[in-house]
């Protein structure tokens, strides 16, 4: 089956023509299609607000925008980024797309659920847009009360329905993903077979399906607040706005999982892939998925440490917060074993990986940092933690996630990338990343605070550099986007497993067929088993 | 919500008929936990402010009616029992009594809407309404009229996401009705009527953990019944 896809052969892609064919799809593959053009979209849009917060900060005057407008534009940014980029990233993309070819299925387990929920995210990135549009909104994406409820006269309301509805959007994602991953798996494919991505994405999925609810009614009842004035976060009425807090970060901690825990799963698979050797320590890494879901649960606390929480309830959540490390240092450790004697190869996905690894380590660890009740006390709200959070954000889930669309691009499209470039723009976008966002750290260590635009001017060079990175940054994203567009029409066309990878997904043409595999497939080995793909190579060969 | 099937095909990507059953069932179950959690922030909240202001919830709570709240009580079981009854009438291939099941189940639903509209009718003439100049709760001092405010938010909060919900589950069971009309269920393929039926319980049980959290908690400190 190792043949080239030849035009006239039959996929998901060309089965069906015509906008229709798109918008009422219920192929798991081309809705993941459809996530990727619209969390592009807010991506750039993302990106672009943040281009104008760097470009603001270039000097210490705050002269090009005002505060109010600066206020507007890293809530913007924030908005954009977290609710319709990175929490939908690579569940919605390459988990949409792969998790039911890993399991050998021709589909989710709901593929209308599955339309559904990317309509919701649609008309909920409207409504956010919408309040972009209309005025923005100035209360920082965490919508603490009371100012969100009482004071501020932007577009709350707009922009936190928006958020409620692509709330469900994810929910539904993980709804489907766990039913799939529990009924709809290929025979002799055991739950330790799974590819690690499955696991890393039922982790995903239980956090969405237990923390999102949560978001969900928070908003409910900022919104009763903000319309009715009934008083649940409001002070004057006996309400308690650090209630808000804790009900939004019970969420929103989770939710940094969310976004990190599928694109552990992504680089679990490109770490083996490149090494050709089987994960060290399987088991360990899928069980540490789960272990981090169900950690993300007790330590939302820790964003409260400076919120008028009591001491011991800190001393508490700064202890369980230390826990988080255990799991995510045991995958750090096991990717790093895989390495030691694997046949390396510095492919771009590879490269990736590598970032995500050197990036990660580092926003880990200043996690660590601002877990500690003595040091989070001195940096609150100050830019180590903006630089820490976008380590694990931007260098964690951006890097993995574009590993993952480079290694399964010839997959999703029948084309491959120009190697060169995107090698390229792996080490352009590693160079700009730590440029942009290791100043920062020393900033915030130094006591520049969040979200002001006017600053001591001491503080001048460092966020130059900053910004330079940025520039930086932006030219390492805009190459992809470029190329693979390009490549779409001149890439070279893709064999069915260009990687030499051994899970059932390389087991179809490229592009798959619409049902995904011509003979329902059969494992009949451990995930990652390269000796299988030896033996393919040599029967065909 | 679970992926209704309207016909007796397989699905395509099914490959038998138990494990789309399986899979229908065990996505209900799934999404009444994201209930679960859904509610769940509600109920911290009543929880931490029962705690902080126990006094004055304890008078506000016994300005409810419970005598009503009781009689929608047990509107609501009975509609659990004919929700039963009507998903075995499914199990067993009875049309004609699914049918009659369901209009019972939609009957003691809509009961207990009206019974609710009724009791929240009361509040505004009796001047209950979080958020209003007007708002003043008997017994109460001035001072702490707010809290009392919390209270009824957290009463018109939670008993109107309840209803919600309901109004949800009416809509589904309309959509059963017809379904069942046309003859779509079998003692093979029931699994609508299933589903439908975990949700329509545990709108039911979330009424259970409500009724006794607003309307009787502490109510003989309130006022002497």
């Amino acid at each position: 089956m190792i043949t080239t896809a030849a035009p006239e052969r039959e996929h998901y892609l060309n089965a069906s023509y015509g906008i229709k064919s798109w918008l009422l799809t219920k192929d798991h593959k081309r809705i993941a299609l459809l996530y990727l053009a619209t969390i592009t979209f807010f991506f750039f849009l993302g990106g672009a607000f943040a281009t104008l917060i760097r470009i603001e900060l270039l000097t210490p005057t705050g002269g090009i925008v005002s505060s109010e407008t600066y206020n507007k534009l890293f809530t913007m940014h924030g908005v954009a980024m977290v609710f319709f980029f990175l929490i939908p990233a690579i569940p919605a993309t390459l988990g949409n797309f792969f998790l039911p070819m890993m399991i050998g299925a021709r589909d989710l387990a709901f593929p209308r659920l599955n339309l559904l929920s990317w309509y919701l995210l649609v008309i909920g990135g409207l409504f956010a847009l919408f309040a972009m549009l209309a005025g923005g909104v100035d209360t920082g994406w965490t919508f603490y009360t009371p100012y969100s409820t009482t004071y501020s006269n932007s577009w709350v309301i707009a922009t936190a329905l928006g958020i409620f509805i692509s709330g469900f959007s994810s929910i539904l994602t993980g709804l489907n993903f766990i039913v799939t991953i529990h009924r709809m798996r290929a025979p002799g494919m055991t739950w330790f077979r799974l590819p690690l991505f499955v696991w890393a994405h039922y982790a995903t999925s239980l956090i969405q399906v237990l923390g999102t609810p949560v978001i969900a009614v928070t908003i409910l009842l900022l919104f009763c607040e903000r319309v009715f004035h009934i008083g649940i976060f409001d002070p004057a009425l006996g309400g308690d706005p650090v209630l808000f807090q804790h009900l939004f970060w019970f969420y929103s901690h989770p939710a940094v999982y969310i976004m990190v825990l599928p694109a552990m799963g992504v680089i679990s698979e490109l770490i083996s892939v490149y090494s050709r050797k089987p994960l060290f320590g399987y088991k360990f890494i899928a069980f540490s998925s789960v272990a981090i879901a169900v950690l993300s649960f007790l330590v939302w606390g820790h964003h409260l440490f400076v919120s008028g929480q009591s001491l011991y309830a800190g001393l508490v959540f700064s202890f369980l917060s230390y826990f988080v490390a255990i799991p995510s240092a045991i995958k750090v450790f096991n990717w790093t074993a895989t390495l030691y004697k694997g046949s390396i190869s510095y492919d771009t996905p590879m490269l990736y990986a590598f970032g995500f690894i050197g990036l990660f380590t580092v926003g880990g660890l200043t996690g660590l940092f601002v877990a500690a009740l003595g040091i989070d006390v001195h940096v609150t709200d100050t830019y180590f933690v903006i630089a820490h959070f976008h380590y694990i954000m931007v260098g964690g889930t951006i890097m993995a996630y574009l590993g993952g669309m480079h290694y399964y691009w010839p997959k999703m499209t029948g084309r491959m990338y120009p190697e060169g470039w995107a090698k390229l723009s792996a080490v352009v976008i590693f160079l700009g990343f730590n440029l942009t966002f290791f100043p920062q750290f020393i900033l915030g260590y130094l006591g520049m605070p969040r979200r002001y635009h006017v600053y001591p001017e001491e503080f001048q060079v460092l966020h130059v550099l900053s910004t330079a990175g940025a520039s930086v940054l932006a030219v390492g994203y805009l190459m992809p986007m470029i190329y693979f567009v390009w490549s779409l029409r001149y890439g070279q066309l893709a064999p069915a497993n260009p990687w030499g990878a051994t899970g059932l997904e390389w087991k179809t043409a490229s592009p798959p067929p619409v049902h995904n595999f011509d003979e329902p497939p059969v494992m009949t080995h451990e995930a990652y088993d390269y000796s299988t793909v030896i033996q393919e190579e040599i029967e065909v060969g | 919500m679970a992926d209704h099937v309207d016909t007796l095909e397989l699905r395509e990507q099914f490959d038998t008929a138990e494990q789309q059953k399986d899979a229908s069932t065990l996505g209900m179950w799934i999404f009444l936990i994201t209930e679960v959690m859904f509610f769940g922030g509600m109920f911290l909240a009543y929880t931490v402010y029962r705690r902080a202001y126990p006094d004055v919830f304890a008078i506000a709570s016994s300005s409810l009616n419970a005598v009503i709240g009781a009689i929608n009580t047990g509107v609501l079981l009975l509609s659990s029992f004919t929700m039963v009854m009507a998903v075995r009438a499914a199990q067993l291939g009875q049309r004609k009594t699914i049918i009659l099941f369901l209009t019972l189940t939609l009957f003691f639903g809509g009961m207990f809407l009206g019974v609710k509209a009724y009791e929240w009718n009361e509040k505004f003439q009796e001047h209950h309404i979080p958020g209003q100049a007007a708002f003043h709760l008997e017994g109460v001092a001035p001072s702490e009229q707010g809290h009392a405010q919390l209270f009824f938010s957290l009463y018109f909060a939670m008993t109107g996401l309840h209803a919600l919900h309901m109004v949800i589950g009416v809509g589904l069971l309309s959509f059963l009705m017809i379904q069942a009309a046309k003859g779509t269920y079998s003692a093979t393929y029931f699994t609508p009527v299933d589903v439908a039926g975990l949700y329509w319980h545990f709108v039911d049980v979330i009424w259970i953990f409500l009724f006794p959290l607003l309307y009787l908690i502490d109510r003989h400190l309130g006022k002497p019944l």
